[in-house]
């Protein structure tokens, strides 16, 4: 199946499309783009996209009444809904520093919940 | 009177870094003046991820980046003032404050720096028709709501502006269970960064109307829907192309404006096209000892520029109070020119530049495979060929010293064609 894609590499966002070709070394055919790097995106774009995910969780006790949180790396893009399941259950109490981890290995990942302030 | 070397007037990322790089440079005596409860400005309620990849080699979100910097500025020593508001800075660089601990009060310093920032246009400054009821938000007030105050805006969400701003909050608010049915943009083109576009826009398949703006808003005590329409090149609605949305708010990101009461009523001299005082090679206004920096003097688009242009202000306020920089008419007056907007700083000193300059631009439209091109009269003083131009991206230019020496008049910043190549 033939997808189109707007590539985020660089500034240039050039538009190009993509569709599975054996024939091909990574096993994809993508017109359009301008370079490797481009290339790659468009790829890994297809095959399993990934995101950072950033949100806020409830604290108890502080000055605010929510602490801004994100994952400490990018997760499966089709897990943000579930994550964000998880993080509105969440509830931390203060004092919390800025990194502290909230929630280990979300999803089999490797990645964490981490909290992107003190507070 | 309370007197210090060096007075910044805000807290966020421009003053912060202006504080800690004149420390670094000699000043001793800092003080930074901040009227929020907080620390880290408007970083604080930008808890999404993407700041720092040129200044720390990382991807942060607002909130780290700011306590990097709060926290370096507390190991140093720096004094600051929270809730805190300067209602004037006179040209003697005395400058009066007011707070609930310790009522009103003048200062005196030696030097200035004003890092207030800039502000959101709001619905006034664009003339949208329609009742006014609630549920008009800009979207930097809805992204406080939201993230600090745990407060949500609506349910049903239509953004006018195509802005960073507007695209992270279409996002944010999706995430949070809101419905985002549109963003309508009036230019033929995005001012945010196609990253913005992709992930805050497909990924959750929230449309983009380009060349679309608002041609009313519905609802007497609440926003009950918002009707866009596509517009001509003249920007005037075309009859026929309405749309109509049922929903309870309407979130503005349509532009920044640098916030400069301040700076007026201390008579610095304005660009017209930044909205920002008129500054030299080190940052420092038409006023002597009153420097500016980050969002005040341009609207940025990545805040590791802003911390950049900010620590060259610290650095020069210091220089000042160490009797470190020679004063006196400017050699050289920059000028926007072909496809370019404006150019930052205005005016230059050729001594006073350290080890080179760096002129900061944006351009009128957007363009593909041009020269940017530095001239003096006729000679080119730097030539640098973009694949990719657009005025929501700032463009920059290094100019060693050495290129600058004896020169005198008028540098022009322009673009110009690429010869076709065989």
């Amino acid at each position: 199946m033939k997808r189109d894609l707007i590539c985020i590499v660089c500034p240039m966002g050039c538009r190009c499309s993509i569709e599975e070709d054996t024939s091909a070394p990574k096993g994809y055919k993508v017109t359009g783009i301008t370079c490797k790097r481009g290339e790659d995106y468009a790829i890994k774009e297809v095959t399993e996209p990934t995101r950072m995910l950033t949100s806020t969780v409830r604290i108890e006790g502080a000055r605010l009444p929510r602490l801004p949180v994100r994952t400490s790396g990018a997760i499966p893009k089709e897990r943000i809904g579930e994550c964000m399941a998880l993080i509105n259950q969440l509830q931390v109490r203060h004092p919390v520093a800025m990194g502290q981890v909230l929630l280990k290995n979300l999803f089999d990942t490797n990645v964490n919940l981490i909290a992107s302030r003190s507070l | 009177m309370n007197t210090y070397e060096i007075i910044v007037v805000g807290g966020g990322p421009a003053g912060l870094a202006a504080a800690i790089e004149a420390h670094k440079s000699g000043a001793k005596n800092i003080l930074i003046l901040e009227r929020d409860r907080e620390l880290g400005g408007i970083l604080q309620q930008c808890i999404h991820n993407g700041f720092g990849l040129h200044i720390f080699k990382e991807e942060l979100t607002g909130p780290e980046y700011a306590e990097r910097f709060i926290r370096e500025m507390d190991a140093l020593g720096i004094e600051y003032r929270l809730d805190t508001m300067v209602l004037e800075v006179r040209n003697d660089r005395t400058v009066d404050i007011i707070s609930s601990k310790h009522g009103f009060e003048t200062l005196q310093a030696k030097a200035i720096v004003l890092a207030m920032g800039c502000r959101e246009r709001t619905r006034g400054a664009i003339n949208i028709p329609g009742t006014r009821p609630a549920g008009v938000y800009s979207a930097g007030a809805a992204q406080r709501f939201v993230n600090m105050e745990g407060l949500m805006v609506g349910k049903r969400v239509v953004v006018l502006g195509s802005g960073d701003i507007g695209l992270i909050m279409a996002r944010r608010m999706t995430l949070e269970g809101a419905k985002v049915l549109a963003v309508a943009e009036i230019l033929p083109y995005s001012g945010g960064l196609t990253r913005n576009i992709v992930q805050c826009l497909y990924d959750y398949d929230i449309p983009l109307y380009l060349s679309h703006t608002i041609t009313s808003i519905e609802g007497r005590d609440r926003v009950e829907g918002v009707t866009i329409a596509q517009v001509d090149t003249k920007r005037q609605p075309i009859p026929g192309t309405e749309i109509h949305y049922d929903c309870d708010t309407l979130l503005l990101s349509v532009g920044l404006i640098p916030e400069n009461e301040l700076s007026k009523t201390a008579g610095i001299q304005l660009d017209p096209v930044t909205g920002g005082p008129v500054v030299n090679e080190c940052m420092e206004t038409s006023v002597p000892g009153i420097f500016a920096c980050g969002n005040v003097v341009q609207v940025h688009d990545l805040v590791d520029w802003v911390t950049e242009e900010s620590r060259k202000a610290g650095r020069n306020a210091a220089r000042l109070v160490l009797g470190q920089i020679t004063e006196g008419e400017p050699d050289l007056r920059t000028r926007a020119n072909h496809g370019v907007r404006y150019v930052v700083p205005h005016t230059i000193r050729i001594e006073n530049i350290e080890k080179e300059i760096d002129l900061m631009m944006r351009v009128t439209d957007p363009f593909k495979n041009k020269y940017l091109v530095v001239k003096h009269g006729e000679d080119v003083v730097k030539k640098v060929r973009k694949a990719h131009l657009t005025p929501g991206e700032m463009e920059s230019m290094k100019i060693p010293v050495e290129k600058l020496r004896g020169l005198t008049g008028e540098l022009t910043v322009c673009l110009e064609e690429v010869a076709h190549e065989a």
